[in-house]
């Protein structure tokens, strides 16, 4: 059932456009022809998924701009006009405002499927490191997105956040004065933060272009981590994902939506409801959750030699997700799928709940048992990637990998 | 990848059940009104109409002496049942800045139903020496804008008492005594609040027909009304939601059969 591999168009009209321009044939081989492991399961919708929840995040967040005012005084009012007075405009924000929380879902999900195939292994390095450029710039977007509202959170997570970079030696204060626009985040600053989070969300859909590119060059990794070895082992894109994924984005959506339609603040912070106040610090600052690990890892760290306690958590955090990038070499195992990693399989749980128990640590003051946990979880976080992942790839013994991806379609359906 | 599945459902599970421990304690939890919500819920959910009637009477003989409601617009009553006539009326009881006169002087004119009610006080300063420094928050979104929402709101206008020994014990012992000027709440983060208890029996009388108007029965309307303020779009939203959610369930099953068919059909060959 292979329809055919090149695009060729009947209409005359289409003929001669594509003849010229071949945009049809470029999307004909990425949605239609593109030939993938016959294997994939369900984890493998969420890269698609990702690109809708993209794509919701830009057409909400143009609509939202045609109502918003980027000015201390009136920012906050004009989301509550937004909430109150704009057609349907309480829907759009709360898709926008519980979009970015989904987008990190399925995001975390993508990224961890990577993690448990292998699938950052070469030939997909380029591949894994565009994907974590997109999460660093998802994060910048987010995090001046929170900004916006103007509300105490707003204000404060601000504040908080770009004061890390005062612990830069020497020129730290210099850096924040020019990140602020100012002597204190205000209307510069949020000025700044609107243009930018305006526009890095099309910065992330062009690289997201580049990572589709790359992926199309090796094609798909699949559960079982093996080399295609033919056409046996491989089906077009269109329609068995097509249908696929349509029904997992169907998924999505009832979860996502049941959140925005019955639970639309349940993801955010009260504190967001109160208008931004510089003379009022909250009792807590927390960031959104997504970001809680990081702010976790960021707190734990204390007095390094002759490093101080805010830089060091500063170079801990930024270097947190910078050793992503190292990854594919750090984890030298020759077999990508943790299917047939017994020991490497066990560690990536323990790394699952390591990083969900930084997330706990995140959301809590650091103080007694909670800083504790805050700083075991980044000390194994940093162990599993430079220690533990090294001397698998040594040690460890492989289960036997299975002939072809084919064969083991064929047993399986056999065994059903 | 079927046990995988399984665990991170639960972890994910776990992970929300446990985020409501995650709220500070040194207060008491809220506690709902008898029989809750009438907006709670997802089918039928609603303001009722009477007790939020009843709870802007509240709001404006009482509350609004100290708080404004700045984004609320007259006009808007009409969303919990005032007719056009009675909104007409309401508006008229303020006067807001209107143009300036032939000389150029500012000049008053009543407000009209597109108009946002003045604040009660001109400026934050005045507001903080009217109440011994502190200031009475903006009511609009306070129901939004306190973890317990609603709950909370019910709990702190009847959690007024006078604190136990152990808990002056227990204040005493981080360093805190209980102001003059301030009073006792549970619910209150601290414990402390500047407000002293705005409601008491007999300070609103109720028009005829309408239940009497104890401590309890004003909190519940006056919550119900803020509910509404900092909401207002709720009834749409879960009426709406509902629609959409059930068209979704059935475009879900669909979907997944007609996965399930073409996987079969390109599978098998
Ligand atoms: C005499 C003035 C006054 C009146 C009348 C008044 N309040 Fe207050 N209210 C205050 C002040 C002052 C505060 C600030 C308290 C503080 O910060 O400790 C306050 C705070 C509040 C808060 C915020 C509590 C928190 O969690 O921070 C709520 C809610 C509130 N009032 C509701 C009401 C309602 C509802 C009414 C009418 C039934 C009302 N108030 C009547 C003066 C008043
Ligand atoms: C805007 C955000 C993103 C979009 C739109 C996106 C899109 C996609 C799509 C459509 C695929 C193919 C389907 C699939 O294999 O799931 C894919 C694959 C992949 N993505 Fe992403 N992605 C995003 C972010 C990321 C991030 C943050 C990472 C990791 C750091 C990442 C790593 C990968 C990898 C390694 C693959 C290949 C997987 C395999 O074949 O096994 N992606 N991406």
């Amino acid at each position: 059932m292979h329809p055919s591999r090149s695009f060729e168009p009947k209409n005359g009209f289409v003929k001669w456009f594509d003849q010229q321009l071949p945009i049809l044939t470029v999307l004909h081989g990425a949605l239609v022809a593109y030939p993938t492991p016959k294997n994939l399961n369900y984890w493998w919708s969420f890269g698609s998924l990702a690109g809708f929840m993209l794509a919701v995040q830009i057409v909400t967040g143009i609509i939202l701009a045609m109502h918003y005012t980027p000015h201390v005084d009136y920012a906050f009012n004009s989301v509550e006009h937004i909430m109150r007075n704009v057609n349907y405009g309480w829907l759009i924000r709360y898709v926008h405002q519980n979009g970015a929380s989904f987008f990190f879902i399925v995001v975390y999900i993508h990224i961890f499927r990577g993690l448990y195939y292998g699938s950052y292994k070469a030939p997909r390095e380029l591949l894994w490191m565009l994907g974590l450029v997109i999460y660093l710039l998802m994060m910048a977007t987010a995090f001046m997105g929170y900004v916006l509202p103007w509300g105490q959170m707003s204000f404060w997570a601000a504040t908080v956040i770009t004061n890390l970079f005062s612990a830069v030696p020497l020129v730290g204060d210099a850096i924040v004065t020019f990140l602020w626009g100012g002597f204190s985040v205000d209307n510069p600053t949020l000025n700044r933060f609107f243009s930018l989070h305006y526009v890095l969300p099309f910065v992330i859909a062009a690289v997201a272009i580049l990572h589709i590119w790359a992926l199309h060059i090796p094609g798909s990794n699949n559960p079982l981590g093996i080399e295609v070895k033919g056409p046996q082992d491989q089906i077009d894109f269109h329609p068995y994902h097509t249908a696929k994924d349509l029904f997992m984005l169907s998924v999505l959506l009832i979860v996502f939506m049941g959140v925005v339609f019955y639970a639309p603040n349940y993801l955010s912070h009260a504190d967001n409801y109160i208008p931004a106040d510089p003379l009022v610090t909250p009792a807590h600052i927390t960031p959104d959750w997504y970001f809680l690990p990081f702010y976790a890892i960021l707190r734990a760290v204390p007095d390094i030699l002759f490093i101080e306690a805010k830089l060091a958590g500063v170079i801990a955090m930024f270097a947190a997700i910078l050793l992503l990038f190292a990854l594919p070499w750090l984890d030298k195992s020759p077999v990508r799928s943790g299917t047939f990693r017994p020991l490497f399989k066990q560690f990536y749980w323990l790394l699952v709940i390591d990083v969900i128990v930084l997330g706990f640590a995140g959301a809590r003051p650091a103080e007694g048992a909670w800083l504790i946990a805050g700083q075991v979880g980044t000390v194994y976080y940093f162990v599993h990637f430079l220690v533990i992942l090294p001397l698998l790839s040594r040690i460890e013994k492989t289960r036997p990998l299975p002939e072809s991806i084919s064969q083991s379609v064929l047993s399986k359906q056999a065994s059903a | 990848m079927k046990k995988t599945a399984t665990i991170l459902a639960s972890l994910v599970i776990a992970t929300g059940l446990a985020a409501p421990a995650l709220a500070a304690s040194d207060k008491a939890d809220p506690i709902s009104p008898p029989g809750g919500w009438s907006f709670q819920g997802i089918l039928g959910a609603h303001y009722d109409r009477e007790a939020a009637q009843r709870g802007f009477q509240v709001y404006k003989e009482v509350c609004a002496s100290c708080h404004g409601l700045n984004q609320v617009a007259f006009r808007t009553l009409e969303d919990i049942g005032f007719t056009e006539e009675e909104v007409k009326a309401i508006a008229a009881d303020y006067f807001v800045p209107g143009d300036p006169d032939e000389f150029g002087d500012p000049t008053e004119r009543p407000a009209i139903p597109a108009d946002i009610k003045p604040d009660p006080y001109p400026n934050e300063e005045a507001a903080a020496f009217a109440n011994n420094g502190a200031i009475p928050p903006d009511l609009s979104l306070i129901v939004k804008a306190r973890a317990g929402g609603a709950d909370y709101l019910y709990s702190l206008l009847t959690g007024y008492r006078d604190p136990t020994e152990e808990e002056l014990a227990h204040m005493a012992e981080q360093g805190l005594a209980m102001p003059d000027t301030a009073y006792f709440n549970p619910y209150k983060a601290g414990q402390v609040i500047a407000m002293a208890p705005p409601l008491m029996e007999g300070i609103v009388e109720y028009a005829e027909g309408q239940p009497e108007a104890t401590v309890e029965q004003m909190a519940y309307d006056v919550t119900t009304f803020l509910a509404w303020t900092a909401e207002p779009k709720l009834e749409e939203r879960k009426e709406i939601g509902f629609r959409f959610m059930v068209l979704l369930f059935i475009l879900c099953g669909l979907l997944f059969f007609s996965y399930r068919r073409v996987a079969k059909r390109v599978m098998d060959h």
